[in-house]
Formats: structure tokens, C-alpha cells, sequence
């Protein structure tokens, strides 16, 4: 977190953008004496919310989980033993150890395939984050700066792609994809799942442009590019954020719906949507296959949608 | 209002033509032949190939096939054939959406009902224990996939408990629908709660609370009317569009239950590349979506006499 308070300083202060830096880079929060921008408002609204402390730790562990799995367990994901078929009644004795949740029906530990799921489903849920609101902000942004003829089109082509029902379309575009990777599917989600961000960032755009700075910027002959990015873009991505935020759950979620309809990540990749998919058809004896990992994909979505909820809480001041 | 009815008419014909286009060139444009796909995995003879395409008009340019397939359904109300089968695809859609309205209309029920009623009471008691709970289970529903959602359900009640058959073997029998449709409903019903509860609690605090408190209605006519009325706007917008997610979004749910209905119809071409179907679901589905945020802006005016349509 401490870059969006830097932003937020600068924001908030332009001309003092130095020592404003030095002071995000000291201590996390502006001094209370100085006038306090949004950002550093939420900041400090945010650090006290326990929502934002438990699911911030939470990710912090996915994340930890997704980039380093081998630091969890010395288990291979991949590593098939016939002996242990379903054998594997949970070992609860053994923690860490890879009989803890028992085996799959090809003998694979259970305990290993959700520690090495994380990285598929945090990546997916990252990437199509990051391309959904590149892509949705820069239509956003554009048709709510210029509009006009340029705004109809951009929104009739938003209403165009937010018409068509969206993990339908997904499919029908996995479908004719053999070689489904993890950008593949990233790029598919993200293909139908631009325009919510692209509404939100329109709306915020139009009030934005009002604003006396704007029209500050405006007469003293800044180019439309410097406005854009200098003078509306950090004022009005706050509520983008939040949609986001709350979105990443939204599409980790769905990405496992995709492997499990299987049209998503292939049988190759270690994923969670996969591994509940195949405990399914072993639910009435072996029900711990699909357990765990259906509750870390829970947990997952669950961190993201509570730091949404909170990021939200805390940059909206009608809410309080 | 006759005239802003006539005048949202028109402003969806050219939202219908890109969505239909954009589903058509999905559907069409992307890699894949249902042509060869009939043959399965054996060589298929190229001069038979061209001539199945010929008579399906596969070998058009995709926009005259466009054109055609739209006009078909305008004109005549036919949405062509299956390409596997045969089968007019208007049959299948006939046998395939009494189904799915059947199941969303259930699911729509209790979402509106029990959602609502646990946004209005979260609402009224903001920051106390039965807010805290609503928010947390409500959470919960939000965070677990409507997949497992359906498992644990079959599991619990189907398995372990026997109250209900784990597949639906009867689809006009709602009774055997319920289980379904409260896991179909599960993740909308969370949502018009946490919009319902939002609203309540912010309006509680609104200047006409405090003049209908002060002018000494009875609280049954402040919450009911005044508070209720003020407050459905926003969960009007979801449920509006929800509708249509509802029976599209049901491919999951209608598969977990063996319900065939548009969904499962739905999943069903996309493996089999049964484009004519695919396309004419779809088709329907936005236009049902099309419809209900319509009614969701003209159900606006209703609810707000402030908001009038010239």
C-alpha cells in the first residue's frame, strides 16, 4: 500500500511532489497537522478496518504461496503414487506433510495440488485485472473526456460487449482455442469483462472534468494528453480500484467455473477449478479431493471481495 | 413517456445488431468447423465437406450469412436448423426455455424475498450483531463458486440427508426445482442484500425520515412506504439485469442438476460448434436482457416521481 499513498500525495499537492515523497517514504501516513487527501484518509481509515488487516494478511500468503509453493511443501503436485488411490484418508497428524489431506484417485497429494493450484488462479485473476482496467479505463476515460460522437460510439460499443452474457461468451471463445494457457483464459475473461470498469471509469470521468482544476489545465493550454493523465486519471481512478478489487475475486472465481466446465486451463496446468472438477465425480466417497481445494478457491475469493468491500468503505465518505 | 419508450426502442436496435454481430463472429469468425466436426475424428471426403457447407450456406461471406440468419428471424420467425440434426432450432428453443423460466423465475422469487428481507433488517440495525451476521453470510455466499455451492448442497440434502432427489428427474415439478434454484439464486440474493442493506441504512438517516417520524406516521407506514420506496432503486437496477444473467448464467447449476434447459442447451452446442443454436439462444437471451433494463428504467419513475420521461 504505500505507493497509493504516495500518489495520493502528490495528488494532493503537486507542487510539493518531493518532499511529499520523502514523507510517504518515512512514515506511511501524512502528519495530521497537513491537510489530508483522500488517499491518506483511507490509509488511515483502512489500517484500523480488521476486514482490510485479516484479508490483506490473507493475500499476502497467496501471493507468498503463488510465487514460492516450494516453501509449503516439499511434495510434488505432479508426482503420482497408484498405492495411495483415494486412499488417502486425511492425515490430520501430519501437518505440512504430503498425507495431510490424503490423495487423489491417481495417487497425487492433495495437500501438494492446492499449495501449487494458488499460482494458476492468482495469475488469472492478476492478469485479467490488470488488462480489464487498462483496457475498460482507457475506453472510460476517452468516451467520458471527450464525448460527443465519440462518446455514443464507445458506450454503444460498452453496451455492445456488456449485452452479451458473460461466461457464455467466454466459452464460446475458449472453445476455439486448443492450447488454452493461462493468458489465454486471462485474455478471454478479460475480452467481455471490460465494460463494468469501463462504465465506472466514464461516470467518474464526467464529474471529474467539471472540476475547476480541469478547466485551470484547460486555459493554460495543456495538452489533452497531460490533462488526462496528470489531472483527471488520479482523480477519478478511485472508484475503479474498488470495482476491480472486488472484480479479482469475481474472476479467480470464474476461471475455476471455466476449468471445471472443461473449457478453461488444461489437465496440465495444477489448478483448483481442475482438481474440484475431477473430486466431483468422487463425491460420495471420497469427499476430501475436492474439500480443500474448493475451500482455498473460497478463501481466495473471499480476501479479495473483503479488501473490495473495504477499500470501498474507506474512500467513500457517504458510507461511514 | 409514450414518446422516451419509443425513443429506448430505438436506441436498442443498434445495441441488438452489434451484440447478435459480435456473438455471430464469435461464433462464426473463430477457428473451428462444425462441418468436419460431423465426421468426428476420421478423414472427411473435401468434395462432401463442400457440399454439406454449400447447403448450410456455410460457404457465404459471414455478414451475407449474418444478414440472412437476422432476417430469417425477424421475417419468418424461423432460426434455421440444426446443423447436426436437423432439427428447426426453433423446436429446440421451445423445449428448452419453459424450462429455464421455470427455474429463474423460482430463483428470481427467492432472491427478491430473502434478499430484501435480510437487506431491510441488516439496514435497520447498521453496526449492530445482526448486521455483522447478514454481512458475513452474505460474504460467504458471495466467495464460494456456484459449483461448490452445488456439490455441498447435494451433498448435505441429497446424500446425507435424503430430503431431496440429487438430480432433477421431473422439471415441471417445483418441488424438485427449489434445491436448485436456491443454489442458482445463492450468489444475486447476496448481492440484493448488501444493496438493499446499503440503501436502508443510508436513507434511514434522509430529511423525509425525520419529517414522516416527526409528523407522527405510524412506523409501519414510514418503513413500509417511505423508507421501502426511497430505497428499491438501486436493488430495482440489479434485479433488472439479473434476470437475464439468471437464465444464462444457469449453464453450471443446470448441469450440476441434470436440467435441460437453456443453459445446458447452450454448453452443449458449444462443444458440438452447433452455431445455428448457439446463436439463436443467445439472440433471445439478449433480447430478454434488452427488455427487462427497459422496464428496470421505466419501474424508475414509478418509484421516484422526481424521475419523469418526457
Amino acid at each position: 500500500m504505500p505507493d497509493v499513498t504516495k500518489t495520493a500525495v502528490e495528488n494532493a499537492d503537486p507542487m510539493a511532489a518531493t518532499a511529499a515523497d520523502a514523507a510517504a517514504a518515512t512514515g506511511p501516513a501524512p502528519q495530521a497537522e497537513k491537510a489530508r487527501s483522500l488517499w491518506g484518509d483511507a490509509w488511515r481509515d483502512l489500517r484500523r478496518n480488521p476486514y482490510f488487516v485479516v484479508s490483506g494478511i490473507l493475500i499476502l500468503l497467496l501471493l507468498l504461496i503463488a510465487v514460492f509453493p516450494g516453501l509449503f511443501t516439499s511434495a510434488s503436485p505432479t508426482y503420482a503414487d497408484l498405492r495411495n488411490h483415494y486412499l488417502g484418508k486425511p492425515e490430520y497428524g501430519k501437518v505440512f506433510s504430503a498425507e495431510w489431506l490424503g490423495y487423489d484417485g491417481q495417487g497425487r497429494s492433495v495437500f501438494a495440488r492446492v499449495i501449487y493450484g494458488t499460482r494458476a488462479s492468482i495469475t488469472v485473476g492478476v492478469s485479467v485485472t490488470v488488462l480489464v482496467t487498462v483496457l475498460g479505463g482507457l475506453v472510460g476515460m476517452i468516451a467520458g473526456y471527450f464525448g460527443g460522437w465519440v462518446d455514443t460510439i464507445l458506450s454503444r460499443l460498452t453496451d455492445v460487449f456488456f449485452a452479451v452474457p458473460f461466461l457464455l461468451g467466454t466459452l464460446v471463445v475458449l472453445n476455439s482455442f486448443t492450447d488454452r494457457t493461462v493468458w489465454v483464459v486471462s485474455g478471454a475473461l478479460a475480452f467481455l469483462g471490460w465494460t463494468q470498469i469501463a462504465r465506472v471509469m466514464r461516470g467518474s470521468v464526467i464529474t471529474i472534468k467539471q472540476a475547476d482544476y480541469v478547466h485551470a489545465a484547460q486555459a493554460l493550454g495543456a495538452s489533452t494528453s497531460r490533462i488526462l493523465m496528470k489531472h483527471i486519471l488520479p482523480n477519478a481512478v478511485a472508484p475503479v480500484i474498488v470495482v476491480a478489487t472486488i472484480a479479482l475475486g469475481g474472476y479467480i472465481s470464474a476461471e475455476a467455473t471455466l476449468s471445471y466446465l472443461g473449457l478453461g486451463l488444461p489437465t496440465s496446468v495444477v489448478s483448483w477449478g481442475q482438481d474440484i472438477s475431477g473430486g466431483a465425480q468422487q463425491i460420495r466417497t471420497a469427499q476430501h479431493i475436492m474439500l480443500y481445494p474448493s475451500i482455498m478457491l473460497s478463501i481466495t475469493v473471499l480476501a479479495f471481495i473483503m479488501l473490495g468491500d473495504a477499500v470501498r468503505n474507506a474512500l467513500d465518505p457517504k458510507l461511514r | 413517456m409514450g414518446r422516451y419508450v419509443a425513443r429506448r426502442l430505438l436506441q436498442m436496435i443498434p445495441v441488438f445488431i452489434g451484440t447478435t454481430l459480435l456473438i455471430f463472429l464469435m461464433v462464426y469468425a473463430l477457428p473451428g468447423d462444425p462441418v468436419r466436426a460431423l465426421f468426428g475424428d476420421k478423414g472427411a471426403d473435401p468434395t462432401t465437406v463442400a457440399r454439406i457447407r454449400h447447403d448450410l450456406g456455410l460457404d457465404q461471406p459471414i455478414l451475407k450469412q449474418y444478414w440472412d440468419y437476422m432476417t430469417g428471424i425477424i421475417l419468418h420467425f424461423d432460426f434455421g436448423n440444426q446443423i447436426a440434426s436437423g432439427r428447426p432450432v426453433r423446436d429446440v428453443l421451445g423445449e428448452a426455455f419453459p424450462v429455464t423460466i421455470r427455474l429463474a423465475s423460482l430463483a428470481f422469487a427467492i432472491e427478491l424475498v430473502v434478499g430484501i428481507a435480510l437487506g431491510v433488517w441488516a439496514g435497520m440495525r447498521a453496526g449492530k450483531l445482526a448486521d455483522s451476521l447478514v454481512l458475513i453470510f452474505t460474504l460467504l455466499l458471495i466467495s464460494v463458486p456456484v459449483f461448490v455451492l452445488g456439490f455441498i448442497f447435494k451433498l448435505v440434502f441429497a446424500f446425507q440427508l435424503g430430503w431431496m432427489t440429487p438430480n432433477v428427474q421431473d422439471d415441471t415439478n417445483y418441488s424438485q426445482l427449489l434445491m436448485p434454484a436456491i443454489v442458482l439464486a445463492a450468489l444475486s440474493l447476496a448481492y440484493v442484500a448488501r444493496l438493499t442493506r446499503t440503501s436502508i441504512a443510508e436513507n434511514l438517516r434522509a430529511d423525509y425520515m425525520r419529517t414522516a417520524v416527526a409528523k407522527g406516521l405510524p412506523r409501519r407506514r414510514v418503513i413500509g412506504v417511505h423508507l421501502m420506496r426511497n430505497s428499491m432503486i438501486p436493488v430495482v437496477t440489479f434485479l433488472g439485469t439479473d434476470i437475464g444473467a439468471l437464465m444464462g448464467g444457469a449453464v453450471v447449476t443446470e448441469g450440476l442438476f441434470n436440467i435441460h434447459g437453456v443453459g445446458g442447451t447452450i454448453y452443449e452446442s458449444i462443444l458440438r460448434r452447433e452455431g445455428t443454436t448457439l446463436v439463436g439462444l443467445v439472440t433471445v437471451l439478449v433480447l430478454v436482457f434488452l427488455f427487462t433494463s427497459l422496464l428496470v428504467d421505466l419501474l424508475y419513475a414509478v418509484l421516484d416521481p422526481r424521475i419523469r420521461y418526457a
